[in-house]
């Protein structure tokens, strides 16, 4: 191991900033405390990831610097944000900006009754302790980013947590917002949601810079979600990143599904310069099911780099990963995944596509699909498309009088549909349209 | 009302020449019907005035209402008036009904104005029913999964909301049953009916179709160009004796 600069290893998340974060935090539990300790010893020791490391083939490791970034960033006032709402009447929502709770909507009466809690993590570490400290962050980083996850750990302040009891049904979904503001900031936003047996609940994240102010500020944003579902469990989770485009980006995601679970998660991602995404889906017991969908829109030189593991760990369980980009100018996607099957995950249905629809002829999508077998009755199919809009669907649209621009729009939202589709609540449904519409004119 | 002028036109795919010397104008509200062997250049006319980048018109010229529109984009073509009403429409998959006839009238809107979306609808409704096309139909994707004559209804519902001036109509009788045939003829008539009747050229194998939509003229098409023209009684005896007759008169016609 490389001990040569310190500096380069930490970059502005230095044990003085570490020692700072804790004494903010230090009302939370002492085994909370513990292990944001071990975490950034991890992170400290661990080294940046090499060319040679087979989980960061095709990423851009030049720009990966942990340097000029604000660990403290101030406190952003609300009324300084351009906030959008989930677009869901009566819908809660915590908004946090700079790792702070800034605005709130509790959950209405009827959800409340039913014993539902959606409060901020540090108010959970406090009062639900032993919950948190069964889900939070209790899945190892399988896919590369161990050290940014350990940094995520160390420095993560507050987030959202989501309980829903046996056999609850949430009425409606719930919105969660992160906000980053002013130049350097450094966020690590957190979404921990515990479906019990039989409960069903829907969640969506939102992650965007404070204003629309130009030149972009740069941020560095360090985000995770862990998602349970228990036996027969249901859990929708959207989740909409879009940082500023200076903005450099890591979101973890760890889906435990048990018996006949059920998880969607749906990533859309459209902000940052360079964005890393890495979600490890667990079907861990028989009839569980993961449903693993992402959309990007990528402009200019964005790079969006996608990194997937979909283990099954015991029978009759399925999964089924669709990821679609859709790139622009000289942007850059690289999407890498695998399928496990253990050696007693017989009956086992794994699908995973990755699909590109090609903008633009100086755009660059890297695909690696991947496949480890251990079970000999299973049915798993895996692909990678690239692919050009379709001249002869453009010239369709055209003949009826559509403008070239619109056209390629609907088309590329004919793309997406496959995905978006999924989303059975009409009005998030309708929310996240818009926003891609907005994203792909801008 | 319009009128349509295409003046020895020639239209070549790559290096290969294909419509060689098309001449034909199509007077406001007129029904021409076209018919020829397979192969002849009779979708490769069409979809070359409807503006497919594929085709390159190498002379002539296509006048609607004495401008030309071969400047123009595909796009614009179509807002001026031109509508074609494919052989073989595309699928489009993940793009609905609704948003596609919407997109496309909206693109002829000015900027700024807004679609009153309850008149569109009701409108949209009102053209469903009178092509018998399921209403739940504006829910799926455009042609993706239709049958093929569920492709052909649909193409005829583009035109009936569109309203051009000239409609090329490339074998919209193919793949029709009998009473989708009949469905589809009607369809057509009531738009011929309307105030403004558009100017129509109708390619089609069959002569069963101009039972149902009566052409004032019928053209031969042979080698890329007209080579015999008649009235709706030319159908008739074409499907009585074959192409044979006509390809040989143009054989003697050119060795001379
Ligand atoms: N995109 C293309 N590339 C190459 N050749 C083409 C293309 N489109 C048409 N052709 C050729 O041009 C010629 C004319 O084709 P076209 O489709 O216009 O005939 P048609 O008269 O419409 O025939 P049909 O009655 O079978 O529909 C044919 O030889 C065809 O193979
Ligand atoms: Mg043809």
């Amino acid at each position: 191991m490389s001990v040569s600069s310190p500096t380069a290893a930490v970059g502005s998340f230095t044990q003085a900033a570490f020692d700072a974060h804790l004494a903010k935090v230090s009302h939370l539990p002492a085994w909370w405390l513990d292990r944001k300790r071990a975490a950034y010893e991890r992170f400290a020791v661990a080294p940046m990831p090499k060319r040679t490391n087979e989980g960061w083939r095709f990423s851009n490791l030049a720009a990966l610097t942990l340097d000029g970034f604000n660990p403290a960033p101030a406190a952003c006032p609300f009324a300084q944000m351009d906030h959008h709402e989930l677009g869901v009447t009566g819908a809660g929502h915590l908004v946090f900006a700079n790792n702070r709770l800034v605005a709130s909507q509790p959950l209405a009466a009827e959800a409340a009754k039913q014993g539902i809690i959606f409060d901020t993590l540090q108010n959970a570490l406090l009062k639900h302790g032993d919950l948190v400290r069964a889900h939070l962050l209790t899945q190892p980083s399988k896919l590369g980013s161990d050290k940014f996850a350990a940094l995520h750990e160390a420095f993560l302040e507050d987030g959202a947590f989501i309980h829903v009891p046996k056999g609850v049904t949430a009425p409606l979904p719930v919105g969660v917002f992160h906000y980053a503001c002013g130049d350097g900031t450094a966020v690590f936003p957190h979404t921990l949601v515990i479906a019990e047996d039989n409960a069903k609940i829907t969640v969506a994240d939102f992650f965007r810079t404070g204003s629309g102010a130009s030149p972009a500020p740069r941020a560095f944003a360090c985000g995770g979600n862990d998602l349970y579902a228990g036996h027969g469990a249901s859990v929708t989770y959207v989740a909409m990143q879009d940082w500023s485009r200076e903005t450099l980006s890591f979101q973890f995601n760890a889906t435990l599904a048990r018996r006949d679970a059920r998880v969607l998660s749906l990533n859309l991602h459209a902000g940052a310069r360079q964005a890393r995404h890495e979600s490890f889906s667990q079907l861990a017991a028989p009839g569980a099911h993961s449903e693993m969908l992402a959309l990007t829109v990528a402009h200019g030189t964005q790079e969006f780099d996608q990194r997937t593991l979909q283990i099954h760990q015991a029978p009759n369980t399925s999964s089924n990963l669709l990821y679609k980009n859709a790139l622009l100018d000289q942007a850059k996607t690289i999407f890498s995944g695998l399928i496990v099957v253990d050696a007693d995950a017989q009956k086992t249905d794994a699908y995973q596509s990755n699909r590109n629809l090609m903008l633009s002829d100086d755009a660059e999508a890297h695909s690696l699909p991947g496949l480890e077998i251990q079970a000999n009755d299973v049915r798993c199919t895996h692909g990678a498309t690239s692919a050009r809009i379709d001249r002869e669907q453009e010239f369709y649209l055209e003949s009826r009088g559509i403008k070239p621009a619109q056209a390629q729009e609907l088309l590329v939202f004919g793309f997406f549909e496959e995905v978006l589709g999924k989303i059975e609540h009409q009005e998030l449904h309708d929310t996240l349209t818009d926003i891609i519409r907005e994203k792909f004119r801008a | 009302m319009s009128q349509l002028e295409i003046k020895d036109l020639h239209i070549s795919i790559g290096e290969k020449s294909i419509v060689k010397g098309f001449n034909l104008t199509i007077k406001p509200g007129e029904v021409h019907a076209i018919m020829g062997p397979n192969g002849t250049g009779k979708s490769t006319l069409a979809k070359a005035i409807a503006g497919h980048p594929d085709y390159t018109i190498t002379s002539g010229d296509v006048l609607l209402d004495g401008q030309s529109v071969l400047a123009m984009e595909p796009d614009e073509r179509a807002r001026t008036g031109l509508f074609l009403a494919f052989q073989y429409p595309s699928e489009i998959p993940g793009v609905s009904i609704a948003n596609f006839l919407r997109a496309a009238v909206q693109a002829r809107m000015a900027e700024g104005e807004e679609l009153d979306a309850t008149a569109y609808y009701k409108r949209l409704y009102t053209k469903m029913d009178m092509l018998k096309i399921d209403r739940k139909f504006t829910a799926r994707a455009v042609n993706d999964g239709f049958s093929g004559g569920e492709k052909k209804r649909c193409e005829i519902l583009q035109m009936a909301m569109l309203e051009p001036k000239i409609a090329l109509m490339d074998e919209t009788d193919s793949g029709l049953d009998i009473d989708a045939l009949r469905i589809v003829a009607e369809g057509v008539n009531a738009i011929r009916a309307g105030a403004q009747p558009p100017g129509i050229l109708l390619i089609t194998h069959y002569q069963r179709l101009l039972d149902y939509i009566v052409p004032d003229f019928v053209h031969v098409m042979y080698a890329g160009r007209i080579v015999k023209s008649g009235d709706k009684h030319l159908a008739l005896e074409l499907e009585a004796k074959g192409y044979d007759w006509v390809k040989k008169e143009f054989a003697a016609a050119t060795a001379s």
